[in-house]
């Protein structure tokens, strides 16, 4: 039996079943990187859906099933807007899953995924709603942190567009399971939503400067220029959110840079060298987590 | 004297202590609308020791289920029911607040997919915390002033 039908959002999970997911992912690293083969979803199929352009959680859910032995068949955002005009949601998801076992959705209104499980026969992975959830996500940051740093005692900062990144949301929501000081930093327009910060303790706003040399973990995301009224406020704002080698003079040598990719420029490329750097192995780990999640959705049927 | 100025009921269901100004809102809970055949009679803003003002619903000829009439403490959480037959108080209670609601609260969130084309029926968990407070099933978005979402 797997731990979980669905993976909707990371709050249906407790803290052991994200550490189940995580210890699981550990084990599918050397598969992952292709190491080794193994068949264990073979004849299984697994439909993306994506009713908006991602290439990163596609290809690596793309990539985490074909090295499990397993086939997958695509829907892309072009696709569903032609082919799948006036369908709604729920009739498209009845007919996907007669066809696939599995099936990973991208959707841009909240909540479509968890109205997605209702109507379908087969596990539904959520790989993005809206602004709301993006677990698969959150499980592959926590993995980042738990391999390059620790998920117990840390000091987190958040830093960029807290209002509007589903990222920020979800695991700032798992990070709450773990003992860690959270600082959140970002222009003031763009501050996490007061729903968010609810029953959350060890939060605190701050600036980078104060916190800089003092934190475990930097997750930076990407300020997007049309959540400005115009371009020059953008600069301005963006201008004061950059990451680069100067910064992290100041930093703990044990820090970790993390980003959700894909970056513009908060990030400066002359981070890249430093051994702060964490954004590649993260996106690396997206396979391993993305593996362990499909394998325990499908685990029923496979064992 | 105090004296109501509607008249008693044969048989029915009335709903007292409903927070004055509720009243219509209790009618659109219980699905109660111009074209329904129950006979309606309402009072507003009717003097209460313990409310100050309170609304009451009459519905002649009708006994309305629990599950049905705890919907309204969504937003008249001190109602009280009382079932009436030939006259006389057949039961007396208290609404009980429903921990989930189906169908009777519209999302705030208008990228919420509960309030997109698609055959779904808005769901949201219900709490007490010093108000009502909903939550969507779908879009986790929280409803502080549900009256204004029915």
């Amino acid at each position: 039996m797997s731990r979980f039908r669905h993976l909707i959002s990371i709050d249906d999970l407790d803290k052991e079943d994200i550490l189940f997911i995580l210890k699981k992912a550990k084990g599918f690293e050397n598969i992952a990187k292709g190491e080794m083969n193994s068949k264990v979803l073979e004849g299984k199929i697994l439909a993306n859906l994506f009713f908006e352009p991602s290439t990163r959680t596609r290809m690596s859910f793309e990539v985490a099933m074909k090295r499990l032995g397993g086939d997958v068949i695509n829907m892309t955002a072009q696709e569903a807007s032609s082919v799948a005009k006036g369908e709604t949601l729920a009739d498209t998801i009845k007919v996907v899953s007669k066809y696939a076992d599995v099936i990973v959705l991208r959707h841009p209104l909240e909540g479509a995924a968890r109205f997605a499980a209702e109507n379908s026969e087969v596990p539904i992975i959520n790989g993005g709603d809206g602004a709301g959830q993006h677990p698969t996500q959150t499980l592959l940051d926590l993995y980042t942190i738990m391999k390059e740093s620790s998920l117990d005692g840390i000091k987190i900062a958040l830093m960029g567009d807290l209002k509007y990144s589903r990222t920020v949301h979800s695991l700032i929501k798992a990070l709450t399971l773990f003992n860690t000081e959270i600082y959140l930093i970002s222009p003031e327009t763009l501050r996490l939503p007061e729903e968010f910060l609810e029953g959350l303790r060890n939060v605190e706003i701050a600036g980078l400067d104060d916190v800089i040399d003092d934190i475990n973990v930097l997750y930076v995301t990407r300020i997007q220029k049309e959540r400005f009224p115009d371009e020059e406020e953008y600069r301005k704002v963006a201008g004061s959110y950059k990451i680069d080698a100067e910064l992290l003079k100041r930093a703990r040598e044990d820090l970790i840079i993390m980003h959700p990719l894909p970056r513009v420029d908060e990030i400066d490329v002359s981070v890249d060298k430093t051994s702060h750097a964490k954004y590649f192995e993260q996106a690396f780990y997206g396979v391993p987590v993305r593996m362990a999640i499909l394998s325990e959705v499908l685990s029923e049927v496979v064992l | 004297m105090k004296q109501l100025t509607i008249s008693k009921i044969k048989e029915g269901t009335v709903i007292d202590h409903i927070n004055a100004g509720k009243a219509l809102l209790v009618l659109k809970i219980l699905g109660i609308h111009p074209d329904s055949t129950e006979t309606v009679s309402m009072a507003m803003n009717v003097p209460s020791k313990k409310m100050g003002k309170k609304d009451i619903v009459k519905v002649e000829g009708k006994f309305i289920n629990e599950e049905q009439l705890n919907k309204i403490a969504l937003i008249a959480p001190k109602a009280t029911i009382n079932l009436i037959k030939d006259y006389e108080i057949q039961k007396k209670f208290r609404v009980v607040l429903p921990e989930f609601i189906e169908g009777i609260i519209k999302c705030p969130n208008r990228n919420c997919i509960s309030n997109s084309n698609e055959p779904i029926i808005p769901k949201f968990h219900v709490w007490f915390d010093g108000e009502v407070i909903a939550k969507c099933h779908y879009c986790n978005k929280k409803v502080q002033e549900i009256s204004e979402y029915i």
